[in-house]
Parts: C-alpha cells; sequence; structure tokens
C-alpha cells in the first residue's frame, strides 16, 4: 500500500448520553482503509454499525463523535457541515444497509430510487439519470434492467433487493463503500452471489470496501484485512489469512466457536468475555 | 423508613415481594409522569375539578345557582357577582362551580357503561377467538363506523331531552374503542405462561379473565378512558347546547352557553365563561391522558 | 438465481377484486347495522306515532285503523323489513314541518352542508399535515411543543362555543367576515343553482360580487370546523411521521446524499400518505357531525341545522333520514378510503389477503 489511504481513521469515539450514564458505543478506533477489503468483525452491540456511520456523519441525535483524525481522502470529516457530509454521501462514501426489505423506499419504484442517487450527484436530468439506472442495474447482475426498473420493492426477492440497493449506492462511483451486514437478512443460497456482485464492483473499480458482518467465516473468506471488535474498542487487527495465528483471547473465542466439518462438537464451546478487554 | 431508603427500596431492581414490586411500578409511574410538566398541569385541573365539584357548597352559595333577580340580570363580573350575571340575574359563577358536578356525573355515568360494555365484548373476544371474536368484533366494527354525535342525536331525540339520555346516547356511541382495545390486550396476554398455568390448574375460563387478564388490561383501558372524556365533556356540552342534555335552570355548561347566545354581542361574558369552563376541563383530561400515555409508551419500548 | 417473486399472482387484479368484494361484504353488512339501529330508534320513541297522525281525540277504532295503515300492528321482522325496503328506496318518509319528502328536503340542503365541510377539509389537511411534520422532525423542541398545544386546544375546545366566539370578535368586533347565513339577503337567488355550492355556482355564473359575498360568510365556520380537522390531522401526521423516520430506508436515503427536506418531505412523508387517507375519510366523517352544531351555531342553512330544526318539532322521520344519510356518507367514505387506499399504496395492489 503505497498510496496514501483512502480513510483514516484515528481514535474514533461515539457517545450516547443516556439515563444510566453515558453509552460509549465506539471507543478509541483507528484504522486507515486503502483500495482493500477490510472487514469488521464482532458480536452484536460492539459498535460496527456505529463506527460505520460515524464516517457517514449518521449518528443518530444525542449521539456524539470526536476523533483525533477522521479523512476521507484530503476532506476532514471532523466538524463537516451537514451540506459538507450531503456532498461526500453517495458520492464519495456510500453505505449498503442490511436488509433491503426495510431500506428501500415501499412506496418508490425501485428505478426511481437508484436515478434519484445519479440526479443528485452526476446531474443531467431524468433522461441520463434513467439511462444510468439501467447501466447499473445491469452491472449488478440484473437480467432485465428495463422491467426490474418499474417494480415497487415489495415485489423484488431478496436478493434482487440487496443487488439494487447496491446499484443505488454505487451509482454515483463513490471510492468507499460501507456494507453492514449486507448479506445477514439474506437466504445462504444467494449470499455467495451478492457478495460476488459486490466483489466485482469494488475490484474493478479500485474502490475501498468496509465489510461489517458478525460473521468471521465470511470476513475472512472474503476480506484481505480483519478488524476484529469488542465493546467498542478494536481488539485485533491481522490479515485475513493469518486469522488463526490470532492472539487476543477474544479472537481465539470467536474462531473456537465456529462450527467446523471436520469435528461436531456435542457442546458449543461458551464464548469467554472479560471486562478488561473493553478497559485500559 | 427515611425518605431515601423508602426511594431505595421502591426503586429495586430485584423486589422482595409482589408488594413491593407493585408500589415501586406505581411510583416509576408517578415519576415519570411528574417529570412533565403539561401532564401535571392536567393533573393539577383534573384534581382541582373534583374538588371543586365535591366542595361546591362551601366555594359558592346553592341558592345563587337558581335565584332569579331581574333587577341585576345581565351584570358585568364585578366583586359580588365574580363572573356576572345572566339574563335571568343568576350568578353565573355559582352556576360554574355547580355545573362541574353535573360534568363529573356524565363522565362518571359514561364511563361506568363503557367499561363493562367495552370490556363485555372485547374480552372475551380476544380470550375465546374463533367465530365469537368474528361476531363480537363484526358488530364492534358496525358501531364504529356511525356518526357519534348524530346517533347521539337521535337517541336523544327518541328517548327525550335529559341527563339520563345523553349519558346513554354518548354512552351507546363510546364503547367500540374499549371493545377493540380489550381484546387486542387480551390476545396478546391468552398465550401467556401465567394463564397456561392457571388453565393447568384448572381454573374456569370465568376466572381467569377476571383474576389474571383484566387487571392487566385496565392500565391501557385506563388511560384511554382518560383521553376520551375530554370528548366525552365536549360532545356532552354540545347535547347541553342543543338542549337535548341536562334542563333548565340545572347549570350545565354547554346550556349556558346556549342561553349566552341571545346576548352574545352585548354582553359577552355569559356565553364566553362557562364556554372557558369547558375548555380548560377537557384540556385538563387531554393533558393528563397524554402524559399517562408517555409513561405507559415508555415502559412498554 | 430465482426470478423476482411478483406479489400478485398468476391472476392481474385478481387481489383488488378480493379486497372490493370484501369491503362491499363489510359495507352492507355496516349498512344494514345502521338501518336496524334507526328503525329500533324509530319504534322506542316515546311519542305514539299513532297519536302523533289521528290526535289525541280520536275514538279507538279510528286508531286501530291508522295503526294497522302504517303497519304497527305486525310483528317485528317484518316491519323492519318494510323499513329497509323503503329507505332502499329511497323513502324516509315525509317531513312534518316541510310536507315534503325528506329526501327531497335532505338533497336541497345537502350542499351547503358539503360546501363548508369540503372547505374546512382543505384547511384541515393542507395545514395540518405540514404542521405534523414540522413537529415530527423537531420532535421534543418548541416548534413540537407549540403545535402539539395547538392541536389540543383543537379538540379540547367545542366548535359551538370557538363559533360563537369567532362571531363575537371577526364579525362583530373587526368586521372581517360577514355574520352568520350562507349570504347577504340581497344576493339571495342571485346565481343559477347548478351545484349547489354557492361559491361555485357564483364562480360558474361569471358573478365576482356574489362569490365574494358568499366566501365571506364562508371563510369564518370553515376555518373553524378546518381547526377541529387540522387539530387531528396534525396529530396523526406526527405520530405516523415518527413511525416512518425510524425506518432502515430513511437511513439509507441519507447516506445516498439526499437532503434532509428531501427525505422527509418526499421519502418519509410519501409513506405517511399512505396512512393518512383513512384519517382523512375519518375526519370528513366528523366534520358533518361537526357542522350540526356549527350550522346551529352561524344559521348555515344546512343538514345539520334541519335536523336540529327537526329535532325540535318532533320531526322524527327528518331526523333518522339526517341520521341514515350522515351514516351512509361515514360508509361510502370508508368504502372510498379502502378503494383509493391501493392507488397510493403499491403494496396493497395486487395483493392477496
Ligand atoms: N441511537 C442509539 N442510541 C443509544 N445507543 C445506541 C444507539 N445506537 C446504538 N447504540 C448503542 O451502541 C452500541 C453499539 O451498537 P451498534 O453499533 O449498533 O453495534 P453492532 O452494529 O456491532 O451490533 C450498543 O451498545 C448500542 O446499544
Ligand atoms: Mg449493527
Amino acid at each position: 500500500m503505497t498510496e496514501a489511504p483512502l480513510l483514516r481513521v484515528r481514535n474514533l469515539r461515539v457517545t450516547y448520553p443516556g439515563e444510566q450514564g453515558d453509552v460509549h458505543a465506539v471507543r478509541d478506533v483507528s484504522f486507515s482503509l486503502g483500495r482493500e477489503r477490510l472487514g469488521i468483525v464482532g458480536e452484536s452491540g460492539s459498535g460496527k454499525s456505529t463506527t460505520g456511520r460515524a464516517i457517514m456523519g449518521l449518528v443518530p441525535p444525542p449521539g456524539r463523535i470526536s476523533a483525533d483524525e477522521l479523512r476521507l481522502g484530503e476532506t476532514d470529516l471532523r466538524g463537516l457541515s451537514e451540506r459538507g457530509f450531503r456532498e461526500i454521501r453517495g458520492r464519495r462514501v456510500a453505505m449498503v444497509l442490511q436488509d433491503p426489505k426495510y431500506a428501500l423506499n415501499p412506496v418508490m419504484r425501485v428505478g426511481r430510487q437508484i436515478a434519484e442517487t445519479h440526479r443528485m450527484h452526476v446531474g443531467g436530468g431524468t433522461r441520463a439519470a434513467r439511462l444510468a439506472a439501467l447501466t447499473m442495474l445491469e452491472a449488478v447482475n440484473i437480467r432485465d434492467p428495463e422491467r426490474v426498473y418499474r417494480l415497487y420493492p415489495h415485489e423484488v426477492s431478496g436478493g434482487m433487493g440487496q443487488r439494487v440497493m447496491i446499484a443505488m449506492m454505487l451509482i454515483a462511483k463513490p471510492e468507499v463503500l460501507i456494507a453492514d451486514e449486507p448479506t445477514s437478512a439474506l437466504d445462504a443460497t444467494v449470499q455467495t452471489q451478492v457478495l460476488a456482485v459486490l466483489d466485482d464492483l469494488v475490484r474493478g473499480r479500485g474502490m475501498g470496501l468496509i465489510l461489517i458482518s458478525h460473521n468471521l467465516h465470511l470476513v475472512s473468506a472474503f476480506c484481505d484485512r480483519v478488524l476484529v471488535m469488542y465493546a467498542g474498542r478494536v481488539v485485533e487487527t491481522c490479515a485475513a489469512g493469518r486469522l488463526h495465528e490470532a492472539t487476543h483471547p477474544y479472537t481465539r473465542g470467536l474462531l473456537a466457536a465456529l462450527p467446523t466439518l471436520e469435528h461436531r462438537r456435542a457442546v458449543l464451546p461458551q464464548l469467554r468475555r472479560d471486562p478488561a478487554w473493553a478497559g485500559e | 423508613m427515611s425518605g431515601v431508603a423508602l426511594r431505595i427500596w421502591l426503586l429495586h431492581p430485584a423486589p422482595a415481594s409482589r408488594r413491593q414490586a407493585r408500589l415501586g411500578r406505581w411510583y416509576r409511574a408517578w415519576r415519570g409522569l411528574s417529570r412533565n410538566g403539561l401532564a401535571m398541569a392536567g393533573l393539577f385541573i383534573v384534581v382541582a375539578l373534583v374538588l371543586m365539584a365535591i366542595f361546591a357548597p362551601l366555594i359558592a352559595d346553592r341558592a345563587a345557582v337558581t335565584t332569579q333577580s331581574l333587577a341585576t340580570r345581565l351584570q358585568f363580573p364585578s366583586a359580588e357577582h365574580w363572573f356576572g350575571t345572566d339574563e335571568l340575574g343568576r350568578d353565573i359563577f355559582a352556576r360554574v362551580v355547580f355545573g362541574a358536578r353535573i360534568t363529573l356525573t356524565i363522565v362518571g355515568l359514561v364511563s361506568a357503561i363503557v367499561l363493562p360494555i367495552g370490556l363485555g365484548i372485547g374480552l372475551p373476544a380476544g380470550y375465546f377467538g374463533g367465530w365469537p371474536d368474528a361476531v363480537l368484533m363484526r358488530l364492534t366494527d358496525i358501531f364504529l363506523a356511525f356518526p357519534r354525535l348524530v346517533l347521539a342525536l337521535a337517541f336523544a331525540a327518541a328517548l327525550g331531552p335529559g341527563i339520563e339520555n345523553a349519558v346513554i346516547a354518548i354512552a351507546l356511541t363510546a364503547w367500540p374503542p374499549y371493545a377493540r382495545l380489550a381484546r387486542a390486550e387480551t390476545m396478546t396476554r391468552r398465550d401467556a405462561e401465567f394463564v397456561q398455568a392457571a388453565v393447568l390448574q384448572g381454573a374456569s375460563h370465568g376466572s381467569i379473565l377476571f383474576s389474571q387478564i383484566v387487571p392487566l388490561c385496565l392500565p391501557s383501558v385506563v388511560i384511554r378512558l382518560t383521553l376520551d372524556m375530554a370528548g366525552i365533556i365536549v360532545t356532552a356540552a354540545g347535547l347541553g347546547f342543543l338542549g337535548l342534555g341536562a334542563q333548565p335552570p340545572a347549570p350545565e355548561w354547554g346550556a349556558m352557553v346556549a342561553t349566552g347566545r341571545q346576548v352574545l354581542l352585548t354582553q359577552w361574558w355569559v356565553a364566553t365563561i362557562p364556554g372557558l369552563a369547558i375548555v380548560i376541563t377537557s384540556v385538563g383530561f387531554n393533558l393528563l391522558g397524554d402524559g399517562l400515555r408517555d409513561v405507559a409508551d415508555a415502559r412498554s419500548a | 438465481m430465482a426470478g423476482p417473486t411478483i406479489g400478485g399472482g398468476r391472476i392481474p387484479g385478481w387481489g383488488i377484486v378480493r379486497r372490493v368484494l370484501r369491503t362491499l361484504g363489510s359495507v352492507t353488512l355496516t349498512f344494514l347495522g345502521l338501518t336496524v339501529v334507526t328503525f329500533f330508534i324509530g319504534r322506542v320513541i316515546p311519542i305514539d306515532p299513532v297519536l302523533a297522525i289521528v290526535g289525541p281525540k280520536a275514538s279507538n277504532e279510528t286508531y286501530d285503523r291508522v295503526r294497522a295503515e302504517i303497519g304497527l300492528d305486525l310483528p317485528l321482522p317484518v316491519q323492519y323489513w318494510r323499513y329497509l325496503l323503503k329507505v332502499l328506496h329511497g323513502d324516509f318518509g315525509t317531513s312534518v314541518i316541510t310536507s315534503q319528502p325528506v329526501l327531497r328536503d335532505m338533497l336541497d340542503v345537502f350542499p351547503a352542508t358539503l360546501e363548508l365541510a369540503v372547505l374546512a377539509l382543505l384547511i384541515g389537511v393542507v395545514l395540518g399535515v405540514p404542521l405534523g411534520v414540522v413537529a415530527a422532525t423537531h420532535r421534543g423542541r418548541w416548534q413540537d411543543h407549540l403545535i402539539r398545544l395547538l392541536s389540543l386546544f383543537g379538540y379540547s375546545t367545542p366548535v359551538f362555543w370557538l363559533g360563537l366566539i369567532g362571531l363575537l370578535l371577526f364579525y362583530a368586533k373587526l368586521g372581517w367576515v360577514a355574520g352568520p347565513g350562507r349570504i347577504d339577503v340581497g344576493y339571495d337567488d342571485m346565481v343559477p343553482t347548478v351545484t349547489g355550492l354557492l361559491t361555485v355556482d357564483a364562480l360558474l355564473d361569471g358573478n365576482s360580487e356574489v362569490f365574494v359575498n358568499a366566501l365571506r360568510h364562508l371563510v369564518l365556520p370553515a376555518s373553524i370546523l378546518g381547526y377541529l380537522s387540522l387539530a387531528y390531522v396534525a396529530r396523526m401526521t406526527r405520530s405516523f411521521m415518527l413511525g416512518q423516520l425510524r425506518q432502515e430506508y430513511v437511513l439509507a436515503a441519507l447516506a445516498k446524499g439526499l437532503s434532509h427536506g428531501r427525505v422527509v418531505w418526499v421519502h418519509a412523508l410519501g409513506n405517511v400518505w399512505v396512512q393518512l387517507i383513512t384519517v382523512i375519510a375519518l375526519t370528513f366523517g366528523s366534520l358533518l357531525e361537526g357542522a350540526v352544531l356549527t350550522e346551529t351555531v352561524f344559521s348555515w342553512p344546512g343538514l345539520g341545522l334541519y335536523m336540529k330544526n327537526s329535532l325540535f318539532n318532533a320531526d322524527l322521520n327528518a331526523v333518522l333520514g339526517g341520521t341514515m344519510l350522515v351514516g351512509v356518507v361515514y360508509i361510502g367514505l370508508n368504502l372510498i378510503s379502502d378503494l383509493i387506499y391501493p392507488l397510493v399504496d403499491p403494496r396493497v395492489r395486487g395483493q392477496r389477503r
């Protein structure tokens, strides 16, 4: 990785004020992202989604963000105005959400939702946007774009919905894509197809991808590098291929809990958690 | 027990007894409510109304409610007549104060009719399901699709004007939402473990409904009732305004507005003041009901 | 890869047919329920309808003859059946006051009520929806509290009292609007009746003087009724909107770079409309009810005033006819809202239920 990273995050903290004291959802997370596929794994509630949203400037109020560095290319994202973020979202960094059933507007045709992103960022009017959307639908492997363009979200299957979602997020050619559990809501048979589409586009365009998942298998198979998060902290960073060499007890616990084909277990091992890992 | 110790006991996360748990729940709800300024204002209005109705004879002169004095009719508010006098020279202040009794009587009677009908239809519908549910809910839907005030009007017209008939008319058109609510609450509870346990112990359906399910439905029904009070008061006042509610010389607020209408342009206070009483009362019930609902929503969320 | 599933099944439009049939079934039942209720109200009345016709001095024979003539000696189900047939033919009997068929009377006065209610609904929706949206997007801030109080007063205030206060202020004191009635006496019958809506008829006739005068009469009662519907519409819009703003598609729309304005007013509001249709239909029904009181206050010659006057002249046919008409409009509104629902909500279109 000789060129400058696309995204640089140093000591990112996100805090939600709450009734019983503040919730520190993300604590001192640091990483940088080049033209690569970076996985973030961790159990539910460990702060993965919040990390992704903080980069997009979409942490819901009253959540507070702070960071020593939060830089997208040359742009400093800290204290960026809502206007500034609007120009970045979709255009330079985009986000694919978990379940297309909920993440697409149910009363708008899917084609229009894709074209809308194009009109917003590329301009060129309705016709150009329509053409671009059709091309994009083809790019995500949809066979009959003209027909799908006119469908409503409830009329498409989960796998197709997720490909529509990818099209909607990538049509304005962002440099970075955050995919937050993009296949967790899909049938196992469709998951690989959606991942393949994602992989294709990300590699083809030389983008940076952050793949968020609770599934260590999937992340280690798909990504170049993996961050392991626990209780808002990154507890381990390693290359996907060397995950078996991981040293942190939490990561080891996650690995041990993975079911394998070779030996079935009578008792699933209990995942060991230690409050000290979150501390310091 | 000191105040602090009491609070700690009430808020204990692991209550030792059923009583502690129940009191704790009430205390938590109260804390939620008391933090809401508007809801407290509503509670204040409602309590003040009830006190005013109970102690009416101490606040105002009962005789002044009906005593006519043509010599001092239509007087502007003064030290002697705080709210002025009406077209028959009666003291409007005394009439407004005693009118609170009529208003509370109406809402009390309407609740006393609506709750049994609503629960009586909603509970079995939700508990048994199947065809009883279908039949009862169809009946409810039919009543729900009726125009409320117009139907009340037709009832009142048929039964003759008067406070009892106004109550019946309002109640007959007000019960359907309670039946729906009770049904929904029952359906979410009938499969709960404690109900199944009671079934296994051989409890009858009736006793399960009354001892297990009714107490759990009551909070949401009471909240709904509080919110409905305002509507009931306004509808009752409307019937009174049309001459279909309490009959003269009873100091019913809606009827008082109607009599003030003739002198509206010259003696505005005659119609305005009883109207304000209606507004303040129904605002009070609405604020309180809103607050209660917020507390309930926060608890279930 | 499995192809897309299309919700409608094999026969396109079958879902709509099912839906319409179901709706019609429930409409029929509700209508029958309404007739049963009005039938019983007509029966339990303490005033003896026979006595009302023959007078107190009539002999027993006359009394019995008339009783048999109007069918009161027949068994109840038979009487109900006859009543139902009459109602279905639009026969609500004759009004005692006007000696005209009740249906005819009602058709004469209904346009006045319609004009009032439609304008009130317009005011309620045009102002209520944006206020509800603003309250939701500013949840917990002063805008939200202000709008909440505004609508709280709306549904806490008796319309008849508000009408009187409005007359006192805007007519008597300020002179901004015209007083009670639909039009000044001098303009009566100056434009030919086409729709029965005075403002529309004046426009059709090109008579701006009558139009302005009619509008000056209309604006106050319509605004007061409109305020009531605004209160309800704003409250419901706010709660629907809060529900929509929590949805994932809102986050996705923001993530693709849309402005908050577009996300709220196009995406979220588009979904809120779907839910609002029923509310608007119900609001229109309650406006018809509010019209009874408003028309009394404003001497507005519509259905409400007609019913109120009939009530005090023991003209039961007219009262029950009016109840029936309002009930039928209610049912019709439910039907319409059920039928236009699928036009707004693509999920319902062609869906099997
Ligand atoms: N809007 C919010 N308000 C308060 N706390 C939140 C909010 N969103 C997330 N959190 C908290 O932040 C923590 C991290 O959540 P999240 O990022 O969604 O985890 P993950 O995506 O890894 O499952 C959790 O403890 C969660 O309860
Ligand atoms: Mg998550």
